[in-house]
């Protein structure tokens, strides 16, 4: 079981609140992604399920049990850090077996248990080397070793790829998915790339100032965004934004069009414009479009194939379908066009 | 990480060094100012009397107490110089690429772990002793008279001593921060066309500066307290010539057992080293942030 | 072309800093020399060559009884690191991972505490030792050397234990480690490495300590530091055996002090230099 219930749980620094009132239910089982830019509390959010900080005020519920005062030892949750935070002086072995020397669980059993892990995690050529032998990819699935034979209610993930490059970054995003298919385990992930939170969540949380900004599964913040942050924040390359006579037309302060939805044409269209910088990713190109008279350049996407090059005159068309409204408080304006 | 837990258990953790630290300055600190206005002496313990500030003023008319000053400070400021100067030059030749460093570095910081007294001893009889002395010998060799350093230069033998004992502290300090020096700071400044001297002027100097100040700030400190390096050797003599403060501090309390005239005298060191430790306290309190 | 003049100008370098080396040493060298030579030959003028008698050392051993002030330095460098030890690394443990807003200003003014002149407190300290009978005891000894490296045992503590990250210390914490646990297998044996520097450099500068060791002793209690200021009376002085006697007052601590040249730096500067 791992069922996380936040009821206006509150977190003052001094006299700074971090994190003002929030209420938010994580079910058993689910992928929850915490994410947001730099300073906007998702890890104090993190840090405050794991005991590892105080509540200010309100409660924390696991399991339907009030968890606030309990120390993080006793709530039953394993934690995977952004620095991986390893214990230096022991092996990889008895790194996974610490959190069950703890629990005092049989050393058979924990045998058993670090076996299983190692298999599924690649580590068993390298139980007995130390950390600092390791690679940052290496040491990442020892800290998930380490959490996952704790056989805890829930796992809490602290920025965990982002010591990692990019091209691990992506298999490490796969692995952690696998593990939760497999596990079914409640998982809280904490995240600045939205990339991660939108391919590895069953539920993202964006938060701003530490306020929830939006909760939904990833196709509804994609689909229906509630406000300017988020549609900025969620979608990449970042949906285009447009203000003044533009939105005005179509009866909005501010629009927004992704990439994606805009239509590419070399004779007719909505907006005429010049190409500026294209990026082409072979599958995808990604151009920058200038001179259409908006305030604004637009972000377009096409396809890999298309052959567009500098200064190129481009007529372009959003999918009117697929336009977001907002209003002058930056908030989605429900009713369709 | 604070939880309310671990923060009600700091406070119990750090209590003892705390209260030990704390009797440790203030009862001894404030008997010392208490006895410094009392007329007390050991010879004479019966006949104690509130003094107010007769004792400070004994001491500080006390001839000796211009002279101990005068050669405190020709100590301090003697083998600051000699060891700030010297130990950036070995730090900067030691420095270089050079065969056996670790065997030079070892040779170089000896001189620090040999015990005060030990180095007095050293120096005084092997070293500068008038006739079977080292320097004797060497001036017997050049056919010159040889000198008895203790009778005819009693401060300047003791500032050459002080400053063997902590040449190696400054240049280990120094050498640690040179080699702190980034690397590509200074190809950069080669790319620039900046020459090996105006290099050492405008990068390697400003980089050591606070190394440079945490060496005379520490060494402050320590060269204010000396005393066993003129016990093993001069005594404070001849007369007062090489009698610093401190060991006129410990004359008047052990050999005159002038109880009032010490404390008043040890109240004077605490307000001088005051001065100094501020200084320093400041250039250490940056590392802390 | 270029290999050649760095060559030579390593060369060049290598026998300045040989020079200024050696004539550092020298003294040391000459005391170790003079300490292998006989009496006769101590004072017959300088040579580098002895005839390597140990009848010094075996004499200083005999004669002065040397080893009770030996026992005294080890007793008193060592017990008075390990009572520094236990207070201090509690007090730098909640410094440095539970630090409040007062923590910067407490190990300001622990450090204060170190610049407090000795001999300030000469009259006071004296005068207690006297009436309660602590004079010349090993016991009270410890004691003050105890207090008069704290402020620097905790500091270099603190420099230390602040490297470790806090990140692994919360690890444990949810890895199921109680308080206990948390001590023992985790912060421990990290902080072995730096408890071990702290010890090694106190142990150095208790064992040099000559200001406290001279004034509060006599002979029962007195280490090599106040032993060896007693040579400089007349009747002590024999050349060769006076070597003897700073040899082995010197070489424990000299081997050490090679092999604590980084600590000694991080220790001696508070952590302002690294």
């Amino acid at each position: 079981m791992g069922r996380i219930t936040l009821e206006n749980v509150t977190k003052r620094f001094g006299d700074v609140e971090v994190i003002p009132p929030l209420n938010l239910d994580i079910d058993d089982g689910e992928f929850v992604v915490f994410v947001g830019p730099s300073g906007c509390g998702k890890s104090t959010l993190l840090r405050l399920i794991a005991g590892l900080e105080d509540t200010s005020g309100g409660r924390i519920l696991i399991d339907g049990q009030d968890a606030t005062e309990t120390p993080p030892a006793k709530r039953g949750l394993a934690m995977v850090f952004q620095s991986y935070a390893l214990y230096p002086h022991m092996s990889v072995r008895k790194n996974i077996a610490f959190p069950m020397r703890m629990a005092s669980v049989p050393q058979d059993e924990q045998d058993r248990r670090i076996e299983a892990a190692a298999k599924a995690l690649n580590l068993t050529d390298y139980l007995d080397r130390k950390p600092g032998q390791l690679s940052g990819g290496q040491r990442q699935r020892v800290a998930i070793g380490r959490a996952i034979v704790r056989e805890p209610s829930a796992f809490l993930f602290d920025e965990p790829l982002s010591n990692l490059d990019a091209a691990l970054r992506v298999g490490m995003r796969l692995e952690i998915s696998e593990l939760h298919n497999r596990l079914k385990t409640t998982m809280v992930y904490v995240t600045h790339d939205q990339v991660e939170a939108m391919t590895m969540a069953d539920k993202i949380v964006v938060l701003r100032a530490g306020h929830i900004e939006q909760v939904g599964s990833p196709m509804e913040l994609y689909r229906a965004p509630k406000n300017l942050f988020v549609a900025g924040f969620i979608g990449s390359p970042k949906m285009n934004l447009l203000s003044g006579p533009a939105a005005a037309e179509y009866g909005a302060e501010t629009i927004g069009i992704r990439p994606e939805h805009i239509g590419v044409s070399a004779t007719t269209g909505t907006w005429q414009g010049r190409v500026g910088v294209s990026e082409h990713l072979g599958s995808d190109t990604f151009f920058y479009v200038e001179g259409t008279g908006l305030a604004e350049t637009i972000t377009v996407r096409a396809g890999g194939d298309i052959d567009l090059h500098h200064g190129d005159t481009v007529f372009l068309t959003p999918d009117t379908a697929q336009m977001h409204r907002f209003d002058a408080a930056g908030d989605r304006i429900a009713a369709p066009i | 990480m604070a939880t309310r837990q671990t923060q009600s258990l700091a406070r119990l953790m750090r209590a003892p060094a705390i209260i030990l630290l704390l009797i440790w300055m203030v009862v001894p600190l404030g008997m010392t100012l208490y006895y410094s206005f009392l007329n007390y002496n050991l010879l004479n313990p019966a006949v104690t009397s509130w003094a107010g500030w007769f004792n400070y003023q004994y001491f500080v008319t006390d001839p000796a107490f211009m002279a101990a000053i005068v050669n405190t400070l020709v100590l301090v400021l003697g083998v600051l110089a000699i060891t700030v100067i010297g130990g950036i030059a070995i730090a900067l030749l030691i420095d270089k690429p050079i065969w056996g460093q670790g065997i030079v570095r070892i040779l170089i910081i000896s001189p620090f772990f040999v015990m005060p007294p030990v180095a007095a001893l050293i120096w005084k009889n092997m070293i500068m002793h008038p006739s079977y002395g080292v320097f004797a010998d060497i001036a017997r060799f050049l056919g010159l008279q040889p000198v008895d350093w203790f009778a005819q230069y009693p401060l300047t033998s003791i500032v050459i001593i002080v400053a063997w004992q902590w040449l190696p502290f400054a240049t280990l300090i120094l050498l640690t921060a040179l080699q702190s020096l980034d690397g590509e700071q200074m190809e950069a400044a080669e790319m620039d066309g900046a020459g090996s001297v105006s290099r050492f002027i405008h990068l390697t100097l400003p980089h050591m500066a606070r190394a440079i100040t945490v060496v005379i700030l520490i060494q402050t400190i320590f060269l204010l307290g000396i005393y066993a390096e003129i016990l093993v050797t001069t005594n404070g003599g001849p007369g007062n010539a090489s009698t610093n403060l401190t060991y006129l501090i410990y004359r008047a309390a052990r050999l005159n057992f002038d109880i009032g005239g010490a404390a008043a005298g040890g109240i004077i060191a605490v307000i001088l080293a005051n001065l100094v430790a501020i200084f320093l306290m400041r250039a250490v309190g940056k590392n802390l942030d | 072309m270029a290999r050649a003049s760095s060559t030579r100008s390593k060369i060049g370098y290598t026998i300045a800093a040989w020079a200024v080396a050696l004539t550092l040493f020298f003294p040391i060298l000459y005391t170790i020399i003079t300490s292998l030579k006989t009496e006769q030959e101590a004072i017959s003028g300088f040579s580098l060559i002895p005839s390597f008698t140990w009848s010094s050392f075996e004499a200083v051993q005999t004669q002065n009884d040397y080893w009770k002030p030996f026992t005294n330095s080890v007793i008193l460098a060592v017990g008075s690191t390990i009572l520094a030890l236990i207070v201090a690394i509690p007090a730098a443990w909640a410094m440095a991972f539970s630090p409040t807003k007062h923590t910067k200003n407490i190990l300001m003014w622990m450090l204060s505490t170190k610049m407090m002149p000795a001999v300030a407190v000469l009259v006071p300290i004296y005068l207690i030792f006297l009436r309660t009978g602590l004079m010349d005891t090993r016991i009270g000894l410890t004691v003050m050397l105890m207090l008069i490296n704290l402020p620097i045992v905790v500091w270099m503590l603190y420099t230390y234990f602040r490297e470790i990250p806090g990140e692994i210390l919360e690890a444990a914490r949810m890895d199921g480690a109680g308080l206990r646990d948390e001590i023992l297998y985790v912060l421990t044996p990290m902080a072995i490495p730096g408890i071990a520097s702290t010890m090694l450099l106190n142990v150095i500068l208790a064992w040099n300590e000559a200001f406290w060791t001279i004034q509060l002793t006599t002979t029962n209690a007195a280490p090599l530091s106040a032993f060896i200021a007693s040579f400089s009376s007349p009747q002590g002085l024999f050349w060769a055996k006076l070597s003897a006697a700073s040899v082995m007052a010197i070489a424990p601590i000299l081997i050490m002090g090679w092999f604590s040249q980084k600590q000694l730096v991080r220790g001696l500067t508070f952590g302002a230099v690294k």
